[in-house]
């Protein structure tokens, strides 16, 4: 076939379980030297104490080659496939699910998945992912590949607002959610905003929100000042680091957007940790 | 910062003695238990089952580490949110339990059992799990097995940072911490 790239399927598994290793053990540089940041801005001495402790342990994972949290989370993937890739061998879910397999296994990551929500026998292997797979042009397949800690993600929200509720009610929504969060998440934390779309849309819109670089405002001005104006509001909270007071509850909050029916504002609140791990690869 | 160093086995004059706020580095034999073996634990106190540990006296810590790599004594280990185990906490408060080690908030109920039986409660710094590593000399499994991770395992840790979060009096380093820094900026 013309134009078609094949990819073997062998190569999606092993780039996935490098992503897996890598990314447990370094901290994104945005994240790094955004805590690095914080401990100058940071007033309150104890909270200043904690920021210190972190920092020294994100580099210590790097000197020592460990992961960062021994929670080495779920295994979130996203996938973008350009429509003239043609994979080879196996399906892309085995494909993944045999590259977390092996990255949890050789790296020493801890398996924290069970099989079954009520029967909760574990899988032995943090295997299956969650996988969100897309459709893009070209002929290159890009991985995302975030370990995503529980600790954080239970504490996450989504709301179903009324049109009317508008700004507001979303500025409420996401300040409720983090106050009452309080410590469990461990701030500082990343907020993670989804607006609109539907039910599952705005959760799923929420979680890429925290892949991104948290240094790139949204786009649309209107939704970086908000991301801006939420930040501050969140920082005056006095939650603090690990939740024992201060002014560094967040680092940074992200918003991502979709249209919407003309009768809903769904918002979901998804809250990343202050080891908030993510990592892309392009095939 | 002052740190104040202590040992296991720990007694109830220094349980007294420790305040909300302190800063800690805990030395001795502590165990690991979590969700699972929680469960599994009250399961076998209501059924009248012999324990796999003797809960009298001891710390416990919830976390469950990462696999430990060869040549290692442990791999990652930091703490894990303790509100998860308020359900569970009383019942092993009234046994005897001294101590637990955890992140996040105790409801009241749990509070208040800290009170009535003069137990502490202390946090490590959530995440810090290379650090934490950094701290444990030994670490064995003792109950439960086939719970993975998070299984009960034995730790025998040297100078591990804790802050006393609950005092035996009932105080909230949570809300006091909160209270001084928001009185701090006026």
């Amino acid at each position: 076939m013309q134009g078609i790239r094949t990819i073997k399927s062998d190569l999606i598994t092993e780039k996935i379980a490098q992503m897996c290793i890598e990314s447990n053990i370094i901290l994104p540089i945005d994240v790094a030297e955004k805590i690095e940041k914080s401990i100058l801005s940071e007033s309150f001495t104890p909270a200043r104490n904690i920021l210190v402790q972190i920092k020294d342990n994100f580099n210590l994972a790097k000197i020592k080659n460990m992961p960062i949290c021994q929670d080495t989370g779920m295994a979130i993937v996203f996938v973008e496939i350009g429509q003239n890739v043609h994979i080879m061998g196996d399906t892309l879910d085995n494909a993944i699910n045999k590259g977390i397999a092996k990255g949890y296994t050789e790296g020493y990551l801890r398996k924290s998945i069970v099989q079954d929500p009520i029967k909760r026998i574990n899988t032995g292997d943090n295997t299956p992912a969650i996988i969100h797979t897309s459709l893009v042009k070209g002929d290159n397949i890009t991985l995302s590949f975030m370990p995503k800690g529980f600790g954080s993600e239970n504490m996450s929200a989504l709301a179903m607002l009324n049109p009317a509720d508008g700004i507001k009610g979303v500025r409420n929504f996401v300040i409720s959610s983090v106050i009452k969060a309080g410590a469990n998440p461990c701030p500082p934390i990343i907020v993670g905003v989804g607006i609109g779309g539907d039910f599952e849309k705005c959760a799923l819109l929420a979680k890429q929100a925290l892949l991104g670089d948290i240094n790139t405002p949204n786009p649309d001005e209107f939704y970086a000042n908000e991301e801006e104006y939420l930040l501050a509001e969140i920082n005056k909270t006095g939650i603090g680091p690990q939740g024992l007071g201060g002014k560094t509850t967040a680092l940074a909050v992200k918003i991502l957007s979709y249209p919407t029916h003309i009768a809903g504002l769904p918002v979901a609140v998804n809250i990343g940790c202050h080891v908030t791990r993510h990592i892309t690869t392009i095939i | 910062m002052k740190e104040i160093s202590i040992s296991t086995p720990i007694n109830k004059e220094q349980i007294k003695s420790l305040k909300a706020g302190d800063s800690v580095l805990l030395s001795g034999t502590i165990y690991t238990a979590r969700d699972a073996a929680h469960a599994r634990i009250c399961n076998a106190i209501n059924n009248n089952e012999k324990l796999p540990i003797k809960i009298e006296g001891q710390i416990i810590y919830y976390a469950g580490p990462s696999p430990t790599p060869l040549g290692k004594p442990v791999g990652s280990i930091g703490p894990t949110t303790s509100s998860r185990m308020d359900s569970f906490t009383p019942q092993l408060l009234k046994l005897g339990l001294l101590g637990t080690i955890g992140k996040g908030s105790r409801s009241d109920k749990v509070v208040d059992a800290m009170v009535e039986n003069s137990a502490l409660y202390f946090v490590a710094i959530g995440g810090c799990a290379a650090l934490g590593a950094n701290c444990v000399l030994s670490c064995d499994v003792v109950a439960y097995e086939d719970l993975g991770t998070e299984s009960i395992k034995k730790l025998v840790v040297k100078d591990l940072p804790l802050i006393v979060a609950v005092d035996s009096y009932g105080n909230d380093y949570f809300k006091d911490g909160q209270k001084k820094y928001l009185e701090g900026i006026k």
